[in-house]
């Protein structure tokens, strides 16, 4: 029973003996190995272990488990909360919609504007043109966007809802109270890559529907556009704007979602920050845009380069390399020197890793996310002497990503113990871990249970991370982003060294206070 | 504030909410608002209209079936594996955010926090992900040969693209011998999650009632009985069993949370069966009623005073033996929740509290909030029928705003009108009102502490209501070169 002077919730009063009674009388009912046969299950747990589970595991062609990937509209949901007064608007059940928001929330731990116009099963039969007249028309009068950013559920799509169409209509019909409001279309299948093609399918939908063509650009030849890409890292998107800033004021971040999701106490916005309408409408008369996420913005990339006839070109701002690679292009396409303080950012940069290095070389990695988060990650832990010894990208693009990354394991010189494992989940990696080892994981909050079933360190970098706070309050890219994955990972070993050591008169000689 | 203005101001929150509409949905949302009291005659809990279509283009917090019945009622059956079927994104989504606490190896012997996914390609949709699925079902027997069975949730594609799951999960369930369970429980089915949990209740009833092999050599005592509609959230159905085994009654059953597939089918040998989440498994608590003969009671373990009066009620369908004992139980808690009281209500006494939940808990956990002095001045269900706002009446205190299916913006509208010192709601709702400065607890997900069913339950609950009203983080609103 619950003592008043000290109440503890179920972590500790279910080892409290009456609740352990409770949990051993209930195996008398259960069916599970685990309470009748005990001893099986340690016999499977350890063959699940070998090279032989391995094999069947490696082979499997229909089931996915333990992915690390979500659906499309989840991306372009988030594409749509980067431009102002936005609101994204999914046409099909609210039950997806329900689960996008409640999947950022627990993220960033805070609020995700969206909305659905609620299709059933009169729209699966009907279509869900009557669903998108009164949805649009609500959303509109409710919370007053200037933006509504129409993407679909993969019910929509099986059915085959002509967007364009129905948003036409629904704009027509409503009285007029529509007229000044912008509304895009994008078809975001789930069934057809992952949340980072319906963030390209999306932000490809907006440019595409808010601009002039062509034939009426005005280039602007200070204007630089810069996509950063499904990015969870809100300090990430922050760096970048603070190294755009310093190549002038027409380096333009399209699809800004930062405020959005890091707005502070005392008063709720509904919307926050984003790009402005102004300068979405006029994206297409930059000099040059650089996307920061290639595979995040492959459709998007055809619009620029094909369709507008605009420069494109794309860096991975993610480790030194990839920071140079980003601030040698902004120099180059402003044709401004690199600036004083980048240049004092990239030495600082250069020297914590030249102190940190002993922790992170040599060290193996198991590492899986997004394609470009991936290929940045990577390219930093071979800067580090580190060996990034299994790559898993479950959403991996079938084309270029394979041979983009062993162009960066290229300069590591152990490369030959470096797996790339595309189309791969969790599970998959669950048995590399058994079979060939690693010393840390680097993962989202799905390394979790791979972590308490191998016992290896996971250090928490990605997306989603529910099961820790503010991390995407900090940046992963640029000189200083760098510097967070340096004290990241680098305290992260030491934690580890700290923990292996700490056995009192046993291995504490090693457990030392100056590291 | 007496309780003619609080009617007034909720009477006027109403109308103020609904000027914002074009007219079709205003007139819609009307029907969905209200306000009631103890003493109301023909009030919001008898009028609301409920279980209808979502007005498009609102914030809902509503999910859908497969939420329903994936996430829900099948999903917490720990020795089963349950395939989300369809494209990726339903399983990541529902993966392990709803603290269905289970005992068990995960990946070994049991599954519940995994993501099993038959992630649909474009070419399952224009050909069809029948073979797909029969490939994926012999996979999992393959690598997890100690699954006591599988589900196959549906996501909305299925039902759409005209898929024969039954017959795949016919076939499979034939060459594996294991229980195989087809669920059609599409997305877009229904209005809500409730439509969900009645095709999950329905599969229950023909896949799993009529499995005898666990049955027949069942030794029943005249004490059995089941716990129907706990997901073990935080460890409810634990801190609940603990009670019913005290009064001397065996749980032979836990549905769904920390179930395996063994219980759901030795559940028809209860001499009663104790339902707690109406709203989920009242289907199904009725189907055993005329098929079995079992009797079914409803009761909420949410604070001491409701507890007291559920054990009770338990206690009547028993011999003396057990209600001497029950009562034995009650003093002996009541003197722990007494003090838990006397430690706690100085501190919350008067706090208003607006809630917005699902299931039973809008009406369900009023008595915990009164039990330490908080007074409940707004309620609502996502996904109610009428007879659960029926069932709510008798929970009121005082003037009570009830509102169905609240869009964000109506519920954000109603707390800056009512100015409630907590919201209690869910995940996506919260950082809205915590950063208009309110205090606010998760009531789906018990904010990552629990469990709250039950005496110990109660101090938990207790403690982290003070927590989240008495946290000095409030006063941190005002910087100091505002402070007039």
């Amino acid at each position: 029973m619950q003592n008043v002077e000290n109440i503890v919730n179920g972590q500790k009063l279910f080892q409290k003996p009456e609740y352990q009674e409770v949990l051993e009388n209930k195996k008398e009912f259960e069916g599970h190995a685990g309470a009748t046969n005990p001893e099986k299950v340690k016999e499977i747990a350890d063959w699940t272990k070998s090279w032989e589970y391995r094999e069947k595991n490696l082979a499997r062609e229909a089931i996915t488990i333990n992915p690390s990937k979500a659906c499309q509209p989840l991306g372009a949901v988030m594409a749509a909360l980067g431009f102002e007064n936005t609101m994204p608007y999914v046409h099909g059940s609210h039950g997806c919609v329900a689960y996008f928001r409640s999947y950022f929330t627990r993220h960033f731990k805070e609020p995700t504007p969206c909305v659905s116009d609620s299709m059933s099963e009169s729209a699966a039969v009907f279509g869900g043109l009557a669903n998108m007249k009164d949805g649009l028309r609500n959303a509109n009068a409710l919370y007053k966007p200037d933006m509504i950013a129409v993407s679909t559920t993969c019910m929509a799509e099986v059915i085959g809802d002509d967007l364009k169409a129905f948003t036409a209509s629904a704009k027509e019909e409503a009285e007029g109270e529509m007229d000044d409001t912008l509304i895009p279309s994008a078809h975001t299948p789930s069934f057809v890559g992952s949340h980072i093609t319906g963030y390209d399918n999306m932000i490809r939908a907006i440019l595409e529907q808010t601009n002039p063509t062509k034939a009426e650009k005005v280039v602007d030849e200070e204007r630089i556009n810069i996509i950063p890409g499904f990015e969870p890292y809100l300090g990430s998107l922050k760096e970048i704007k603070n190294i755009s800033k310093m190549f002038g004021d027409k380096v333009v971040m399209i699809g800004d979602h930062q405020e959005q999701w890091d707005t502070g106490a005392g008063e709720y916005k509904l919307y926050a920050g984003g790009t402005s309408l102004e300068d979405t409408k006029t994206a297409i008369n930059a000099k040059a845009t650089i996307s920061l996420q290639k595979y995040s913005t492959v459709t998007t990339s055809k619009l620029i380069k094909n369709k507008w006839k605009q420069e494109y070109k794309t860096a991975n701002p993610i480790g030194l390399s990839g920071t140079d690679e980003f601030v040698m292009m902004l120099s180059e396409l402003t044709g401004k020197e690199v600036p004083e303080e980048l240049k004092a950012q990239i030495a600082r940069l250069v020297d914590a890793m030249q102190d940190s290095y002993p922790y992170m070389h040599g060290k193996s990695f198991a590492v899986w996310g997004d394609p470009d988060f991936l290929l940045g990650l990577v390219s930093f832990l071979v800067e580090m002497g580190s060996v990034p010894a299994h790559i898993v990208c479950n959403n991996a693009p079938r084309k270029g990503w394979k041979e983009d990354m062993e162009a960066v394991l290229e300069k590591s010189p152990s490369k030959d113990e470096c797996q790339i494992w595309p189309s791969k989940d969790l599970w998959h990696l669950r048995s590399l871990l058994f079979t060939e080892p690693v010393d840390f994981m680097i993962g989202n909050v799905y390394g979790k249970e791979l972590y308490r079933d191998t016992g290896i360190p996971l250090i928490r970098i990605g997306f989603p991370i529910f099961d820790r706070h503010h991390l995407h309050r900090y940046s992963m890219s640029g000189y200083e982003g760098a510097l967070n994955l340096l004290t990241w990972i680098t305290n992260g070993v030491l934690d580890q060294l700290d923990e292996e050591t700490k056995g009192i008169a046993e291995t504490d000689y090693f457990f030392d206070s100056v590291r | 504030m007496g309780p003619e203005t609080l009617e007034s101001l909720q009477k006027s929150a109403i109308d103020e909410v609904l000027e914002a509409y074009p007219e079709k949905a205003k007139k819609k949302r009307a029907k969905h608002l209200g306000v009631d009291s103890p003493e109301g005659v023909k009030g919001a809990c008898d009028k609301t209209k409920s279980n209808k279509q979502t007005v498009p283009g609102v914030m809902s917090q509503r999910g859908c079936a497969y939420a329903g019945s994936k996430g829900v009622v099948w999903g917490p059956i720990k020795d089963m594996i349950h395939i989300s079927h369809g494209p990726i994104g339903c399983g990541q989504y529902s993966r392990g955010g709803r603290r269905n606490y289970y005992i068990g190896t995960t990946g070994v012997d049991t599954f519940v926090t995994m993501n099993f996914s038959t992630d649909f390609t474009e070419k399952d949709i224009v050909f069809g992900g029948d073979k797909k699925l029969k490939k994926a079902l012999e996979e999992i027997d393959d690598l997890f040969p100690l699954n006591n069975g599988i589900s196959v949730q549906s996501e909305c594609p299925i039902g759409l693209i005209g898929d024969d799951i039954q017959a795949v999960s016919k076939t499979h369930k034939k060459e594996s011998g294991k229980p195989t369970v087809a669920v059609s429980c599409e997305g877009f089915r229904g209005v809500s999650q409730s439509l969900g949990h009645h095709i999950a209740n329905d599969m229950i009833r023909d896949e799993i009632m009529p499995d005898t092999s666990h049955k027949k050599d069942f030794e029943s005592t005249e004490y059995d009985v089941a716990i129907i509609g706990d997901y073990n959230i935080g460890g409810d159905a634990w801190s609940s069993r603990i009670l019913l085994e005290e009064m001397g009654l065996r749980v032979i059953a836990q549905w769904s949370g920390d179930a395996t597939y063994k219980e759901m089918a030795i559940a028809p040998k209860a001499k009663l069966n104790l339902l707690h989440c109406y709203r989920s498994m009242n289907y199904i608590s009725r189907h055993m009623e005329q098929e079995f003969g079992i009797p079914w009671m409803e009761y909420n373990f949410f604070g001491p005073s409701k507890t007291t009066e559920s054990l009770r009620k338990i206690a009547s369908f028993f011999d003396e033996k057990i209600q001497k004992k029950t009562e034995e139980v009650i003093a002996k808690y009541t003197k722990m929740t007494d003090e838990v009281i006397a430690k706690y209500k100085p501190r919350l006494e008067g706090k208003k509290v607006m809630l917005y939940v699902g299931g039973l808990r809008p009406r369900h956990v009023i008595g915990a909030y009164e039990d330490l002095g908080m007074e409940i001045i707004g309620t609502g269900y996502e996904f109610a029928h009428g007879d659960d706002y029926k069932r709510t009446k008798e929970d009121l205190e005082r003037s009570t705003l009830i509102y169905d299916d609240v869009s964000e913006y109506e519920l954000e509208k109603f707390v800056e009108k009512l100015r409630p010192d907590l919201v209690a709601a869910g995940v996506k709702e919260k950082y809205v009102f915590q950063k208009m400065g309110l205090p606010f607890r998760q009531m789906h997900s018990w904010d990552y502490s629990g469990p709250y069913h039950g005496y110990d339950a109660f101090a938990i609950f207790a403690k982290d209501m003070d927590l989240a009203m008495n946290s000095p983080v409030w006063d941190h609103n005002t910087a100091p070169w505002d402070e007039k």
